[in-house]
């Protein structure tokens, strides 16, 4: 049968390599994704299942988990709306100072973390000049989950603007115009006009920018204060496992990690898919 | 994450450097041969192959094996007429010794608490279980202690361990179970409430957990909570190594801090070892022990001292008696039977840290 279907493949295929390209292609991602996930997923299974499920459900790491998705679906969610925005601003219109912005859009992807976890939390520590207007406002950032936040919508902010922005280039203004002239208002345009077409890209963003901001350390262990049950991460708590040599309690909480986002991610494909459907009807 | 490009390199030079011993190891009988004094002539003319040396480090210590090593690289090459290279890496101490675990061929380890270096044993054999025995005072030929450093003034009147459970102030030191240094804060502080009249475990554990209530930020290891106590301004004390109090206030904080030195501190021993498997597949052993060795000699201890490390040395020590202030200490093996006891029971997972912060039920 598979191979009635490669069959098939092959003689519908109008580009060649086919076997080639998929054969690279099985074989880079098996290197670089497939066999260093395996190696730990291993290294995970070397406890019984015992210690496995009293390191993945005790009280600390459930609230870490818990901590972790919220903030970076949040994170995520922030830059979801505001990424579009920011998007929208570098196609649509022209004005000095662009150029800068655009590249300024970048900075977050090649900040080492650290960096951006420390320039964060100068700012909006307690005694630095925004964090102390905000603190006497009653909103304490830094050294709480709120800070978590600020730090994972930084370190997203590149990808729904990247990823939105070559769609909305391709748009074409006519289409705004056209509806504008039918009658529709601004709203209506957006809504029904707009953001069809953009719902694949953003949705994309949006998984890329909670992807990694769940897999956040750097920034956020500088910003977070790190105080267990209250601003404790699950990354922080897989560092913390390794610190006593507890490889396999580490990889443990990490097997969770992973399932967990593939699910979330794998979904969030399927959206996709489904968008990209419900927009080519 | 700091030490990845340094080992890299360390690494890729080591194996030219092992190259390079490969070749230069067959010159070797001729100079046990009957001709040793032509053969001793022409290597002084013709210079012993290069040699190079990894020490696997933990943090604070880069100014100082920065000073040593350049130290030692001139007093071997003056000697042995070959020069040698020291690579340094540093990071967290923990981060380190997983580093060797996993195959980073360091000749030398120079950390933070004899814990991590014990794991080069327990988990790869890498050196014999009595390494610790090998060398002068349990290995450690530099100590520390830890300090408390406060704002100018003291404003909130800090003098001693008992000063840091009142109400209202706000005590900066890492997370215990991300930074070694944390560790020797926290026995410190558990060393002292034993150590008072009627103290005992119950009482101990009591005064820690308060102590623990005054600290806003666990940063995740030492440096940060420098930065976040000198930088950010944020807490009232840094409870720290003494070698990093002395620092800080010196070229962080120039009148704007000051060191407080409590009644009765712990004595930190960071412990030094050759790793055996390493030294032996590079050829490296006598280079490595020599470098070690030089440690304790009268010029190795003045750059500790002169690094803020408190040196063995009495004759040192005497010299740089203004530097380091007397104190009462205690050590780990006294009051907690060894780091294979105290790293259990207070600090791995479900430990007496842990249940500070479980919440109450």
């Amino acid at each position: 049968m598979t191979q009635a279907r490669t069959f098939s493949l092959r003689r519908r295929g109008v580009l060649p390599g086919f076997g080639l390209t998929l054969g690279y292609t099985v074989f880079y991602v098996g290197l670089l994704v497939l066999l260093p996930l395996l190696a730990m997923v291993l290294k995970a299974s070397t406890q019984g299942s015992a210690a496995f499920l009293t390191a993945v459900t005790d009280e600390r790491a459930v609230q870490a988990y818990w901590l972790s998705f919220t903030t970076a679906l949040a994170g995520a969610g922030i830059n979801a709306v505001f990424g579009v925005a920011v998007a929208w601003v570098l196609c649509r219109y022209t004005f000095p100072g662009k150029s800068l912005l655009d590249a300024l859009v970048d900075l977050p992807f090649a900040l080492p973390t650290a960096v951006a976890g420390i320039a964060l939390t100068a700012v909006y520590s307690e005694n630095a000049w925004l964090g102390g207007k905000l603190l006497s406002l009653g909103v304490k950032v830094a050294f709480t989950q709120l800070g978590i936040i600020v730090a994972l919508t930084f370190i997203g902010i590149p990808f729904v603007v990247r990823t939105v922005q070559p769609v909305l280039e391709e748009l074409d203004t006519d289409v705004e115009e056209a509806a504008a002239l039918l009658g529709a208002g601004r709203w209506l345009t957006f809504r029904r006009v707009l953001l069809p077409s953009l719902v694949p890209a953003i949705l994309t963003g949006f998984a890329l920018a909670f992807a990694r901001a769940l897999g956040e350390y750097g920034s956020v262990v500088f910003i977070s204060g790190n105080m267990p049950m209250k601003t404790e991460i699950a990354p922080l708590l897989i560092v913390t496992k390794l610190e006593q040599y507890d490889y396999a309690g580490a990889t443990a909480i990490a097997t969770v990690m992973l399932g967990a986002s593939f699910l979330l991610l794998f979904g969030i494909n399927l959206l996709q898919r489904w968008a990209r459907r419900a927009e080519a009807r | 994450m700091t030490h990845l490009v340094p080992s890299f390199l360390a690494r890729r030079s080591l194996l030219l450097a092992a190259l390079a011993l490969g070749l230069g190891g067959c010159n070797k009988p001729s100079n046990a041969s009957p001709s040793a004094t032509t053969g001793s002539a022409s290597a002084g003319v013709q210079e012993a192959a290069p040699v190079t040396l990894l020490n696997v480090s933990y943090d604070p210590t880069r100014e100082l094996y920065t000073a040593y090593n350049a130290h030692f690289a001139k007093k071997w090459e003056a000697e042995h007429h070959q020069k040698v290279t020291i690579n340094q890496s540093h990071g967290g101490g923990g981060k380190q010794a997983r580093a060797v675990i996993d195959g980073l061929e360091a000749d030398v380890v120079t950390l933070a608490i004899a814990y991590d270096v014990d794991q080069l044993y327990q988990k790869a054999k890498l050196i014999p279980e009595n390494w610790q025995s090998r060398l002068e005072s349990n290995s450690a030929p530099y100590t520390s202690t830890i300090v408390f450093v406060v704002r100018a003034g003291n404003p909130k009147g800090i003098k001693d361990w008992n000063d840091l459970v009142k109400d209202g102030v706000k005590v900066i030191t890492p997370n215990p179970k991300t930074s070694g240094g944390a560790r020797w804060n926290y026995l410190g502080a558990w060393g002292y409430a034993l150590k008072q009249p009627g103290g005992d475990d119950a009482k101990a554990q009591a005064f820690v957990e308060k102590l623990y209530k005054n600290v806003p930020v666990l940063d995740s290891g030492a440096r940060g909570s420098t930065t976040t106590f000198v930088e950010r301004g944020i807490g009232d004390v840094l409870i720290t190594w003494e070698n990093e109090a002395i620092l800080s206030t010196k070229e962080l904080g120039q009148g704007k801090l000051q060191i407080v030195v409590p009644s009765v501190s712990i004595l930190a021993e960071p412990p030094v070892t050759v790793v055996d498997k390493v030294v032996d597949k590079h050829k490296t052993r006598a280079i490595a022990e020599a470098y070690l060795k030089e440690l304790y000699s009268p010029e190795g201890q003045e750059i500790a001292a002169k690094n803020y490390y408190r040196p063995r040395n009495p004759d040192v020590a005497a010299k740089y008696k203004d530097q380091f202030p007397a104190i009462q200490l205690f050590t780990v093996d006294e009051l907690f039977g060894g780091w294979s006891k105290a790293q259990p029971r207070h600090f791995n997972d479900g430990g007496l840290f842990d249940k500070i912060y479980k919440p109450a039920k």
